[in-house]
């Protein structure tokens, strides 16, 4: 087991940790909280797989962003400070049954798709840009359709949400 | 190069003096700050008596005053208060600070480390201080200082984009994202065939350079935009609970950072550590001096604008960020691009 092996196993287990107390915490603000640290463990996990860019760009979208908005959002309608018993409710074991599944679909297609084979180590920490070059360039016509894909959405947003 | 500082260190020992060395640059970058515009530029453009009186001499000794008054404050955590995220916020927003500073170089080999995504990293985690703003205004259990970090949020997302898209310009201009790579494009480029002083970014990219500084202002909460800490309104905003120690980490954190973002502004913009006509050790000697300059530079920049205009109003200040800054960065990046292109 080599030491990249380690570290992966170190940041799962505290994503794991972190992930279960997303859901079983009983205030929501502890819950983003923790949510937080799932996302900086998918961080560091790029970083081990030497995608430094990507690694940055889960910073600062997800951290830098999106759990603001989060945290915004809870604070703005209700920061409770002591816990909710509402949080829970009765769909219990339909999520775990959905988890379950899921976890099996990726698992059989990782193993499926991968099996035993040994992933090379990587030649070098993948340059921004290469990158750059390989979306605007090799990848050009799909970046444009999600980039649509986005606007389409955003706009579809601002037009459900207009009262006017 | 004649190498007669190297030193041949093991990696742990290498891994050990710069942490230390960035450790003791947060202080230190506060410190100055604190001390020259805080107390000593405030003074005289306000004609404020009390911080040029202590000590004697131009009030020399008001800071060291300062420091001790917090040290022996008493630590407090309110009643109603979540406690583990109440002291976990400000090591976080010390966090982000300190990791800003490891891609910001002062010398040819003087950095922490020359990552190849450099500025992105900088602005990547200097945006995890919310996060840290929002725990400190929600675990003290206070409406003021709960106002305050919702406030601090609407701002830093406002006014985080014209931030970025404010770098690109440079970015596009140097061709790498790198903080050394955008040093030693403005050191090589030339001024219309001449490159007797190498082209700094700034008179280029002089709109980027403005959005930039407009932008900091905001993200550091210096007045005009220093609505999350108001203390007319809302007695200190979402720091209005700590006390001692642990308000000298906020305040740590605010001058720590608005050192790295001068400093980023000097890299990107003022050419950064490089001195014409020198390399190699001199530049490494040379470089750390030149660099503190133009960092003072900068912030004197940022301090006068602080201590000149009032407050902005909450529309006025999403206003700016949503319907000027980030349209004219975008026109800004497209013109750069369109002029990269065809020269």
């Amino acid at each position: 087991m080599g030491p990249e092996n380690v570290v992966f196993a170190v940041i799962a287990a505290a994503m794991v940790f972190s992930a279960i107390r997303v859901v079983t915490t009983r205030n929501i603000v502890h819950a983003a909280l923790y949510l937080v640290i799932v996302l900086a463990g998918i961080a560091a996990q790029y970083i081990l797989l030497a995608s430094e860019f990507l690694a940055w760009v889960q910073v600062l979208i997800y951290i830098g962003a999106v759990l603001v908005l989060f945290l915004f959002g809870i604070m703005l309608t209700k920061a409770p400070m002591r816990g909710d018993n509402d949080l829970d409710n009765d769909q219990r074991w339909p999520a775990a049954v959905a988890s379950l599944f899921l976890a099996g679909v990726l698992g059989t297609i990782l193993i499926d798709g991968y099996g035993d084979v040994e992933i090379a180590e990587p030649e070098k920490i993948v340059r921004t840009g290469d990158l750059g070059r390989s979306i605007f360039h090799d990848w050009v016509i799909p970046f444009e359709v999600v980039s649509m894909l986005l606007l389409g959405a955003l706009i579809g947003a601002i037009v459900i949400a207009r009262r006017d | 190069m004649i190498e007669t500082l190297a030193v041949d260190l093991a990696w742990g020992w290498i891994l050990a003096i710069k942490t230390a060395v960035v450790l003791s640059i947060i202080p230190f970058g506060a410190l100055l700050l604190g001390y020259v515009f805080l107390l000593k530029m405030m003074s005289h453009m306000q004609s404020r008596l009390g911080p040029m009186d202590p000590g004697g001499f131009h009030g020399w000794f008001q800071l060291i005053g300062d420091g001790i008054k917090f040290l022996q404050k008493e630590d407090i955590t309110p009643e109603g208060a979540d406690r583990r995220v109440f002291a976990l916020a400000p090591a976080i927003i010390l966090v982000s600070t300190f990791l800003v500073y490891i891609v910001i170089p002062v010398g040819p080999r003087l950095i922490v480390r020359d990552l190849d995504v450099g500025i992105f990293f900088a602005l990547a985690v200097s945006s995890l201080s919310v996060i840290g703003v929002l725990m400190a205004g929600w675990a003290s259990a206070n409406k003021y200082a709960l106002i305050g970090a919702l406030r601090a949020a609407g701002q830093l997302i406002a006014y985080e984009l014209p931030l970025v898209l404010a770098t690109v310009g440079v970015v596009i201009q140097a061709g790498t994202m790198s903080l050394q790579g955008i040093v030693y494009a403005q050191q090589n480029g030339e001024i219309f065939g001449w490159g007797g002083i190498g082209n700094p970014f700034i008179l280029t990219q002089i709109v980027g350079f403005l959005l930039f500084l407009t932008a900091a202002q905001a993200e550091l909460t210096q007045t005009p935009f220093d609505m999350p800490v108001a203390e007319s309104e809302i007695v200190g905003g979402y720091y209005v609970e700590y006390t001692g120690f642990r308000f000298l980490f906020f305040f740590m954190g605010e001058f720590g950072t608005a050192f790295a973002f001068a400093g980023i502004a000097a890299t990107l913009f003022l050419g950064g550590w490089s001195v014409p006509w020198v390399d190699g050790t001199a530049a490494d000697v040379l470089g750390p001096i030149v660099m503190l300059t133009k960092v003072m530079l900068v912030s004197f920049l940022i301090f006068w604008v602080r201590f000149t205009y009032p407050r902005f109003r909450e529309d006025q200040l999403q206003s700016i960020a949503w319907k000027y800054l980030i349209p004219l960065s975008l026109v800004n990046i497209l013109v750069t691009g369109i002029l990269k292109v065809a020269i």
